[in-house]
Parts: C-alpha cells; sequence; structure tokens
C-alpha cells in the first residue's frame, strides 16, 4: 500500500533534486523536440497515458519528473517507427491498463460507458411515466 | 369540486418500494465495493512475467560479501541463476529510511545463500544518494544509479519505495510497494530459495 507521504514525496521530489539529474539529463541523447508534427503526435499520444505519480493527471499535462520521462519515452518512440497502439501497449505492459486514462470499451469496461447512459435513460423515461401518470391522473 | 381521493392500493407501496431498492442496492453495492479498495494500490501486471533486463551503473559499493566497484555495470540477465531484490529507493523518501534498516540487515544475512540485493536510485541524484547512504550508517549491499528514469518505468515504479523479488528463472515473483519488513523479506525470499533453479 502506498502511504500518502510516499505520494506526496513522489510529487515534491522532481523540485528538491539537485543539479546531478539536470546534469544527466543534459548529457542524455534525446530526440529533438523541434519537430511539430512529432510533437503533435507525442501529445495525442501522451494525453491518454496517466501520470502515475498523479491525482488524474495524464503524463501530457504534468510537470512531474516521472511524467517528463514517460513523455520522452513516447516520443523517442513515435520517432523510431512505433505505432500509438505500440506505444499504449508498452505503458500497458508495465502499468496495467490503469494507465490507460480512457478505458478500453470491452468486457467489464462496457460497464464504464453504457451505465451512465442507461441510468440518464431510464430515469428520463422514469419521470416522463410519473408525469404523465400524474396528469392522467388529475384529469379524471 | 374535487372528488375525494382514492386511497392507492395496498400492493403499489410495496412494488414502489422494491422498485426503488431494486435500483439502489446495486449503486450500494458499488460504492461499498469502492469504499473497500485503496484508490493508491495499482495491480502490477508485471508478476510472473520476464523481469526487464537493464545494464546501470553501480555508484554506490555495499560492504564486503556484496561489494561492487563504482562504475561496475549490473546486468540482470547476468544473474539468471539467482534469486534478485530490486528496490527502488530515494534520499527523499521517508518509506525509504523505514525499511533501510531491514534490508540491509537482510541482504547481509541471505549474501551466503547466493541471494542478490540491488538498490535502484529513483528520480535522484548519486551524489544525493551517497550522502543518505553515509547518514544511514551504510548499506550492505550496492546501489545503481537509473538516469532518467527508464529502469523504473519499464519496471511500472509509481513511488518509492517499491521492491521486485526476481526468481531464479529471471521472472518477476513479487512486488512489494512501500516499506518491506525483515520478516517480509526472509519469507519471501526462503520461498523463492526452495523453488527450483533456471533450467
Amino acid at each position: 500500500m502506498v502511504s500518502s507521504v510516499g505520494l506526496v514525496f513522489s510529487l515534491a521530489a522532481p523540485g528538491l533534486l539537485g543539479g546531478d539529474l539536470a546534469a544527466q539529463d543534459a548529457a542524455a541523447p534525446r530526440v529533438a523536440a523541434g519537430d511539430s508534427a512529432l510533437e503533435r503526435r507525442t501529445r495525442e499520444v501522451a494525453s491518454g497515458l496517466r501520470c502515475p505519480v498523479c491525482q488524474g493527471l495524464s503524463i501530457a499535462d504534468s510537470p512531474s519528473e516521472l511524467a517528463l520521462e514517460m513523455k520522452g519515452l513516447v516520443r523517442e518512440q513515435l520517432a523510431a517507427g512505433k505505432t500509438p497502439d505500440q506505444i499504449r501497449a508498452y505503458f500497458i505492459g508495465k502499468y496495467g491498463e490503469w494507465v490507460l486514462l480512457e478505458p478500453k470499451a470491452e468486457g467489464l469496461n462496457l460497464l464504464v460507458y453504457v451505465l451512465p447512459l442507461t441510468l440518464v435513460v431510464g430515469g428520463a423515461l422514469f419521470v416522463i411515466r410519473y408525469v404523465r401518470a400524474n396528469s392522467e391522473k388529475r384529469n379524471s | 369540486m374535487t372528488t375525494p381521493e382514492t386511497p392507492a392500493p395496498a400492493g403499489m407501496n410495496w412494488r414502489r418500494a422494491s422498485m426503488a431498492g431494486l435500483v439502489a442496492l446495486p449503486i450500494i453495492a458499488l460504492l461499498a465495493f469502492g469504499l473497500t479498495r485503496d484508490p493508491g494500490e495499482i495491480n502490477s501486471p508485471l508478476p510472473g512475467k520476464m523481469a526487464p533486463d537493464f545494464a546501470l551503473e553501480v555508484f554506490a559499493t555495499g560492504e564486503p560479501g556484496q561489494q561492487r566497484a563504482v562504475g561496475d555495470t549490473i546486468r540482470l540477465s547476468e544473474l539468471r541463476g539467482q534469486v534478485v531484490v530490486l528496490n527502488f529507493w530515494a534520499s527523499w523518501c521517508l518509506e525509504c529510511r523505514r525499511e533501510h534498516q531491514a534490508l540491509t540487515e537482510v541482504a547481509a544475512d541471505y549474501a551466503t545463500r547466493g541471494v542478490k540485493f540491488y538498490g535502484v536510485l529513483y528520480n535522484d541524484s548519486p551524489s544525493a544518494g551517497k550522502r543518505w547512504i553515509e547518514q544511514m550508517g551504510g548499506q550492505s549491499y550496492p546501489s545503481v544509479n537509473d538516469p532518467r528514469t527508464r529502469t523504473a518505468i519499464d519496471y511500472g515504479l509509481y513511488g518509492a519505495p517499491e521492491t521486485f523479488f526476481i526468481s531464479k528463472d529471471g521472472r518477476v515473483a513479487y512486488k512489494h510497494i512501500g516499506a518491506v519488513t525483515d520478516q517480509l523479506l526472509s519469507q519471501k525470499l526462503d520461498s523463492l530459495l526452495a523453488a527450483p533453479g533456471a533450467p
């Protein structure tokens, strides 16, 4: 079980780090971020992947160190010719389907898509029937 | 002129109540189930699968018996046939302080039985990691640096500390989130050592 302290520190850590990590990052090879088409595709894929150390943020929106590295990995994999599906499959293999901000519409996940619609339609039908029944009662 | 209202049939209220119950019960059951779950706990798909390989450089040597020189490269693929414990830690992580003693003592105890312990520095700098080890009175096993947290991502990490137990055949046998205890370490290691080795 992850303690709240651990999570808070996971979030706070990037801001606490010294210069060594920045130096490592500068030295490490990176895919050039100047390619706007690549950046757009990176953002598309990254915005569907959940940041593991945040609360409900995608790795595209999170400023945490881990999310930035995950986004960098997405960029590198796209540049290497991987498809968005292959990249998503990689992250699912590591974090499970939890990593997808939007669950796949299959199996039990279908409930997430079907249930709200069913409740809205069912509720509307119930209200219509109730109002009709009441007005008929009043008329009679 | 209004006509006096006729009373509803006695069965009507029961019908309504059971309808309401039918709608409410699954929702209450769903919410109750949700309350039993820890939203911070994520099921890892890794246990049972081959542990992701890595080649990471040692930045903290460990103590005699498990010592590796600074700059040595640790490759998981070269450790096949041995039980390996990977502990992801950081100097900024409070829970890591809590588990440090258990890890360092159990690692020393099990070194003679062929168990390899490695610390993997997560989202931290080696200099801060070294200072932390000194402050904590040493670490019996070596620690490696994971630049750009790529190994952490490969292991599906979402915080520190997390500990992975890798069996002799190179599979992730168990993943522990949070601080480990000496009892947990011994229990898991004994069961992994008793299991048949790599083919």
